[in-house]
This record gives C-alpha cells, sequence and structure tokens, in this order.
C-alpha cells in the first residue's frame, strides 16, 4: 500500500472494516452459519422423529 | 468517489453515520424485533398454531389406523366410488390418507368440537388445501402429521390438493362437512 | 500470461479482454434462456386464464416445469456469472482468474442446461423445477443441473481467485468498491447455494439410475430448498449490487456511508440463507423453534439489511441529485430524474416493485403462522414474481443498457422502444403479482391446471372474483410480455445490427486504481437536504413504506385469527 507522502504514519484500520476486507472470512461465516442452524438442526430434527405407535 | 470505486480513503469505517440512516436503522431494528416476537407470542395467545407432533410412518400402518375409523364411524358413502363419509367422536383422532389423487375418506365434524386431525400421503407428496377457510397444510409420505382442529362454522367446505403430484394433480380434490350436533 | 486491457472511452471502465467475451458470452446465453423462459411464460399464462386455458395438463405441467428452470435458474444464473466478472475484473482492474477454466465453466453451464431441456421436453421429467422426491425425473434431469451447478460453482471460485489476484498485484488500493462488496456476497451465498444443491442431487440422481433405492422425502424437501431458497438470496444480493451500480453509473451518487452499507451485506451473508425454511412452515415433524429461528433470518436481521438497502441506494441518489442543485423541498431530486433513461427507470422501478410488492409479502408469508393462509396457492409465485421477475430481472435488464454500450460496443437501437420499456415490463409485472397474490387469497392454487375441477365428482367452486383476478392477471402478464419483447428486441438488435462504436485499442498492462494522495477521512455528507436529513424524500418514502409494511402484517394476523382453531 502506498502511503505516499504522508507524514502522521497510517491510521489504523478498525477490527470491524478488516473483517469486511476478508474475502475468505466472510465466506466461511456465509458458509458455516447457514449449514448449523439450517442443515444440521434441520435434519437433526428430522432424524430424531419418533416412530408412529 | 462512487460505489463502483475504491471506497476514497483507507480508513471507512469511522464515517460518522448520517441522521436519515441512524433513524431509519432504529425503525427497522423495532420493527424486525416486533415481528420476531409475533411468532412466539401467537403460541402462546394466539389460536392458530401447528402442533410439533409428528411420526414416521408406513402406508400400511396408516391405512390400517383410517380403516379402523371408517368401520367404526361411517355414516354414509358418496359418489360413485363409494367413499365413505365418516362421523367420528369429538375428540378423537380422525385419519385422512392422500393419494393419487383422491382423499379418503370425507370427514365428516362437529362445529366447536376438537379433533385431532392425523395426515400423510402413501405415495408423492400433497398438501392439504381446506376452502373456502383457505388453510395449507403440506403432507409427506413417510410422515404423519398430527394437529388439532376445531372447525368454526357449519357448512360444506372442500378439500383441494394444493401441491403438484402429478398428471391428475387438479381433480384430486374432495368434501369436508361441518355440521351443528 | 497475455492478457490484454482496454478503456472504455464512454465509462473509464477497464476490461480484460478474455474477461470480456466471457462476460459478452455469459450473457448472451442468460438472454437466450429468458428468450425460451418468456415464450413458455406466455403459454402458462394463457392456461392459468380460465377463459383461454390453452394447452392440454400434461403439456402445460412440462411447460410450467420448464418455464421455472429456464427462467429462475438459467436466465439468472448465467447473467450472474457475468455480473461477477464483470464487479471482480472490470472493477477492480485485474485480469480474470484461470480464464481457460472459465471457459470449461460455461461451457458445463451450457451442457447442463441444454441436457436439462432435452430431458424436460421428452416429456418424463414434468416434476416441477422442485423436483420433490419420490416422484422421479429421468435421470438427464438432474444430471443437467448437477454439471450446471458444478459450473456455476467453479465460476464462484473464479471470482474470489480474482479478488485474490487484484490484491496481489495491487491493481487497487484499500477496500474493494462496495459493488463488488454486494457481488461477493451473492457469491459467498452461492457457494452454499450450490453446495446443498450438490448434496440433494447427487444422491437423486443416483436414486434415479437405481444405485440408491430411497430417497427421504422430507429430508430431500429441506436441503433441496437450502438449494432453491437460497438461490433467490443470490439474486437478492445481486441485484442490490446492481441498483448500487446504477445509482453510481447514472448519477456518480456515492454511498451514503460505507459502513452501513457493507454491515447490511454481512447481515446477508450471515442470515439471508436461513431463510429457506420458509417453504417448510406447514411440513411436519420440524419444531417451531427451528421454524421460528431460520425463518426470521434470526430475528429478521436480513429484513433489516434489505430495508437499509432500499433506503440508501435512493438515498443516495438523492443526495448526489441535490448537490447537483435539485434542492428544492422533498422530491425535486425525483421529479427531476432521468425518467426517459431506462437504466434509472430499470433500476427505481426495479427498487420500488422489489421493496412494496415482493419484500412486504415475502416477509408476511414466510412467518411461521401466517403462512397457513397462503402455502402453495398462487399467493406464493405472486410474490416471487414481484421479487425476481420485478427485482432481479428487471434490474438486470437496466444493467443491459448500460453494457450494450460499455461492454458490446454497440449503440442501443431503438432508444424510443428501449425508454418505456421498463414501464412494460415493470409495470405490467407488478400488476401480475399482485393479481396473482389476490387470486391466492382466495385459495386458487399454484401449478393447477383446472380451477374448475372438470371431471371431478366433489369439484369445489372458487368465488366469481377468484375468475376475475386470473384474467386480469393475465392480461397484466400479457403487458409484461410485451415489456420482455421488446427487451429482446433490443439487447439483441444491438449486438446484431446496433451501430459499432469507435474501436478500441487493447494494451499489455492495466491502468491500476489509486486513492487520491492524503486523501482526508470521509465526512458526512454536509450542505445538502432538509433540517439536518442529508435524503429527506426517501426518509418520506421509507416511512411510507414502513406503514404499509405494518399494516398488511397485522391484516393478515387479523385474516388468520377468524380460520379455525388450530393446535
Ligand atoms: C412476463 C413474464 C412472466 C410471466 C407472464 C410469467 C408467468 C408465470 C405463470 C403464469 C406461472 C404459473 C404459476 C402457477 O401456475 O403456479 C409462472 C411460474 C413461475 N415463473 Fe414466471 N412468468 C414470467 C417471468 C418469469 C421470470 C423472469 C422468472 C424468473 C426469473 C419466472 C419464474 C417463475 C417460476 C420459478 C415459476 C414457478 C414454477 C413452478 O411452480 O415450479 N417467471 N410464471
Ligand atoms: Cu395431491
Ligand atoms: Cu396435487
Amino acid at each position: 500500500m502506498s502511503n505516499t507522502n504522508e507524514a502522521t504514519p497510517p491510521e489504523r484500520i478498525p477490527v470491524m472494516q478488516h473483517i469486511l476486507d476478508n474475502p475468505f472470512l466472510l465466506l466461511f461465516l456465509g458458509v458455516a452459519m447457514p449449514t448449523v442452524f439450517y442443515i444440521v438442526w434441520g435434519v437433526m430434527e428430522i432424524v430424531t422423529i419418533p416412530v408412529a405407535k | 468517489m462512487s460505489a463502483i470505486l475504491p471506497p476514497e480513503s483507507r480508513v471507512w469505517w469511522k464515517q460518522p453515520v448520517d441522521r436519515v440512516e441512524g433513524m431509519w436503522i432504529a425503525l427497522a431494528l423495532i420493527w424486525s424485533l416486533i415481528m420476531f416476537f409475533m411468532m412466539p407470542y401467537w403460541h402462546v395467545f394466539g389460536k392458530q398454531n401447528l402442533s410439533n407432533e409428528a411420526y414416521r410412518t408406513t402406508p400400511e400402518a396408516f391405512s390400517a389406523k383410517a380403516q379402523a375409523m371408517v368401520d367404526q364411524y361411517t355414516v354414509r358413502t358418496e359418489t360413485e366410488q363409494k367413499i365413505p363419509v365418516v362421523r367420528p367422536p369429538a375428540g378423537s383422532d380422525v385419519y385422512l390418507i392422500s393419494r393419487l389423487w383422491q382423499w379418503w375418506p370425507i370427514l365428516e365434524l362437529e362445529a366447536g368440537k376438537s379433533y385431532r386431525l392425523h395426515l400423510t400421503s402413501m405415495d408423492y407428496l400433497h398438501s392439504f388445501s381446506l376452502q373456502p377457510e383457505n388453510l395449507n397444510l403440506q403432507v409427506i409420505p413417510g410422515y404423519e402429521g398430527v394437529v388439532t382442529i376445531t372447525p368454526t362454522r357449519a357448512g360444506k367446505y372442500s378439500v383441494v390438493c394444493n401441491e403438484y403430484c402429478g398428471l391428475g394433480h387438479h381433480t384430486m380434490v374432495s368434501s369436508l362437512y361441518v355440521v351443528n350436533k | 500470461m497475455n492478457t490484454l486491457f482496454r478503456t472504455c472511452p464512454q465509462s473509464g471502465l477497464q476490461f480484460d479482454k478474455t474477461a470480456e467475451t466471457l462476460m459478452k458470452a455469459n450473457a448472451v446465453a442468460g438472454v437466450v434462456f429468458l428468450l425460451v423462459g418468456g415464450i413458455l411464460a406466455l403459454l402458462v399464462t394463457l392456461t392459468r386464464w380460465p377463459a383461454v386455458h390453452l394447452l392440454p395438463a400434461d403439456t402445460f405441467y412440462m411447460t410450467l416445469t420448464a418455464h421455472g428452470i429456464d427462467m429462475l435458474i438459467f436466465w439468472i444464473i448465467f447473467f450472474e456469472i457475468a455480473v461477477l466478472y464483470f464487479c471482480s475484473s472490470t472493477l477492480l482492474r485485474c485480469r480474470l482468474a484461470t480464464p481457460r477454466l472459465a471457459w470449461l465453466a460455461f461451457a458445463l453451464m451450457l451442457i447442463g442446461s441444454v441436457t436439462a431441456n432435452v430431458a424436460i421436453f421428452r416429456g418424463d421429467s414434468s416434476v416441477m423445477m422442485t423436483s420433490y422426491a419420490p416422484m422421479q425425473a429421468h435421470p438427464a434431469f438432474y444430471l443437467g443441473l448437477i454439471l450446471f451447478a458444478v459450473g456455476a460453482l467453479v465460476s464462484c471460485f473464479i471470482f474470489l481467485g480474482t479478488l485474490v489476484i487484484a490484491k496481489a498485484e495491487n491493481t487497487y488500493e484499500g477496500s474493494i468498491p462496495l459493488v463488488t462488496f454486494g457481488a461477493l456476497t451473492a457469491c459467498i451465498i452461492a457457494v452454499f447455494t450450490i453446495a446443498s444443491g450438490a448434496i440433494i442431487l447427487i444422491p437423486t440422481f443416483l436414486w434415479s439410475v437405481g444405485l440408491i433405492s430411497h430417497i427421504d422425502p422430507l429430508m430431500y424437501k429441506t436441503v433441496w430448498w437450502a438449494f432453491g431458497h437460497s438461490s433467490q438470496q443470490i439474486n437478492v444480493s445481486a441485484h442490490v449490487a446492481v441498483w448500487y451500480a446504477i445509482a453510481a453509473i447514472a448519477f456518480g451518487a456515492k454511498p451514503m456511508s460505507e459502513k452501513v452499507s457493507r454491515t447490511a451485506f454481512l447481515l446477508y451473508i450471515l442470515f439471508l440463507q436461513l431463510a429457506s425454511a420458509h417453504h417448510l412452515l406447514t411440513d411436519p415433524g420440524i419444531s417451531s423453534e427451528w421454524k421460528i429461528f431460520n425463518t426470521s433470518y434470526a430475528m429478521y436481521l436480513a429484513v433489516l439489511a434489505s430495508m437499509v438497502h432500499g433506503l440508501t441506494v435512493p438515498g443516495s441518489v438523492e443526495v448526489a441529485q441535490r448537490k447537483k442543485g435539485f434542492n428544492k423541498g422533498l422530491f425535486e431530486w425525483l421529479r427531476k430524474a432521468p425518467w426517459g433513461n431506462p437504466v434509472f427507470s430499470g433500476m427505481f422501478i426495479s427498487l420500488i416493485g422489489f421493496g412494496f410488492l415482493g419484500g412486504i409479502s415475502g416477509v408476511m408469508m414466510g412467518t411461521e403462522q401466517l403462512n397457513l393462509i397462503v402455502h402453495n396457492t398462487l399467493y406464493v409465485p405472486g410474490h416471487f414474481h414481484a421479487t425476481v421477475v420485478v427485482g432481479t430481472t428487471l434490474a438486470f435488464m437496466a444493467l443491459t443498457y448500460f453494457l450494450i454500450p460499455v461492454l458490446f460496443r454497440r449503440e442501443v437501437i431503438l432508444p424510443g422502444l428501449a425508454k418505456w420499456q421498463p414501464y412494460l415490463f415493470g409495470i405490467g409485472m407488478g400488476a401480475f403479482s399482485l393479481f396473482m397474490m389476490g387470486a391466492g387469497t382466495l385459495g386458487v392454487s399454484r401449478r393447477h391446471w383446472d380451477i374448475a375441477f372438470a371431471g371431478s365428482p366433489m369439484a369445489y367452486e372458487y368465488p366469481a372474483t377468484a375468475y376475475l383476478l386470473l384474467g386480469l392477471m393475465a392480461v397484466s402478464g400479457l403487458v409484461a410480455m410485451v415489456g420482455g419483447a421488446a427487451y429482446l428486441l433490443i439487447t439483441v438488435g444491438s449486438l446484431l445490427w446496433g451501430k459499432k462504436l469507435e474501436p478500441v485499442s487493447y494494451r499489455k498492462e492495466t491502468v491500476p486504481l489509486r486513492l487520491a494522495p492524503g486523501a482526508p477521512a470521509i465526512e458526512a455528507h454536509g450542505g445538502v437536504g432538509v433540517g439536518g436529513f442529508a435524503a429527506p424524500g426517501t426518509f418520506v418514502l421509507a416511512l411510507v413504506f414502513l406503514v404499509s409494511f405494518v399494516l398488511y402484517y397485522f391484516i393478515n394476523w387479523k385474516y388468520l385469527s377468524q380460520t379455525w382453531g388450530l393446535s
């Protein structure tokens, strides 16, 4: 990154901006969330349905 | 400079949020929470909720229970196919079979009374669509869903299948009677 | 790698030559499927118009299966891949990662889409796009979808790879543009979507060729919707990115706040895909806890995000217009907007239609209990024609008018017709959706050949209003189809016969994007607006939206409370 001729040292990047700038972290979150809450939880509910009397 | 270019400065997280946006976010958040809590609220105070009662079943097991009900409570038959009309006692378990392309048997219920309605399919997916009430329940083969229903007004209702179930889908319709005592 | 670049003299955008050809190929393939799907839409609409009832039942179900798949999957995803390449390679001024693989992906998608169509039109795969097991299609049907999905997945990774290259080769500074961030959101959702599709369609394919004996219907339905519904969330993210892009292109609008818009996209990434649960709300065996958490995108946080985008896109346009001097009162900026420019009008109608018609109806019917009074009725296709047709399709149409000169280097033919096209399509489709939803509230089923149930001994008689609404629906559908045909005519015509723009020369190196040296931290938009509000007009529109939303939502609870007791 070119910090051209600024006198002051470059400003620190806030944490949230770091997260939003990291596509692979976002990819992980975006796949993990629905996998856990929708698919895994949903499949667990289906396999635990009892057999009719 | 614009949304198709990188943000003008390296650090954009610290830009103060505009008043319009701030107020809108607050309003939208409140509304989102209200909508979310409406669902549990209705489970506690509302009268239209699905039970979470369901079982794994087989066509044979379910048919046997439906047949037993039909044997005991048939009051007459209807149509050329002689579909039994059953009038089970209030509060009892009633079984409705869906199959290509028919609902079986026809139910006759009493207004204001509750019944435990069991639904399954013998083959493909079907869907129980009660008209003109417009109440709709998905029916899935291999699973027996149970829900307690309480008809409000007497009259002749129809049960339409509104899940696509093959070429005869649009012929799959039956009656359901609600009578006063 | 001998990559070649050109800079577009009209827009200043820079294109990598191979990426450019790939974008063209994907966009053209998409438009071809829009044409096919459009012809099928005509047949389906004329059949659901009771007074016309065009096709016989078997052909109707076959045609409806093909319409759903060709439109919802093939048209939309081909075009989206073009958008992904544009947002990575073009906006980041970077060469496209692995162009050979991108061609392979395109070939897979093409072969897959043709295979699925052949399977459907053989007549033994009329299973609807949902293909709920145990209803079985020809193996080629599943195989086609799988090939298409693999191709699309590869394209997503090429998009991600291009982001990596751009960063490594320093073709831009700072963060990626907001529009690229929106495309990244779409891409991430696509990865989950397509993976779910593979998880369910591969076993189903094996079942159709006899290698697996049984597919559990409820398991199928659950996982299929992780594919089927998330696929709509790709569309939402993609068309929101396109809205931002058009606001930037047509007005030089800058996002009101990078932070707010990007956080809203983050909420999409985290929560939007949970809404696949919308399709399982009346199913047996799945608990209310699961249903409530998932159907509400975890407390409606993704709806909050959509409401934010719905404000910031027009808000940024308002700020830009006010800075240009259209600063009088609440709405001068809107009155003086370029309503004759289809790029803008298409985007704006898409935004309003998506929000008011698609958004409100979607949240209503995605409510656990309210779903009972709409599930599987025509209300459902009414809702999604407002989202994916008025919303996504119209946004993509609007973007096309920008891409014809910039990407294809042709002048748009028939500008007079182009001016009217978004109105015909958007308003026609908006009315179509409304009438369809109306018929749905009267209980008319979706995917139903004959609402008179001819031949059934216990036929149900729908109220006469239902017939009237279906007639109005069909007529509005025809208006929309005229708009759709106009789009196809203009697009295809411009590519074939449009005046060629001056040739551009290619060069070997990219011109990287650089931040202005020592740019100050971004400030709030001082100076414009009324009473300390930078975008007061938009805020008023947003309040109108909120009030409609609240009223409509509670009216439906009222309806629900009057029906039979269920517990
Ligand atoms: C002028 C344009 C269009 C018209 C008039 C039209 C009309 C229709 C009609 C009448 C149905 C049948 C509803 C039913 O019987 O259940 C339908 C279904 C559908 N349409 Fe469209 N449509 C149009 C464009 C589109 C576009 C652009 C898309 C997607 C991007 C789309 C996606 C779908 C889907 C997914 C279905 C449901 C198929 C199914 O139930 O499996 N349509 N359309
Ligand atoms: Cu059926
Ligand atoms: Cu059916």
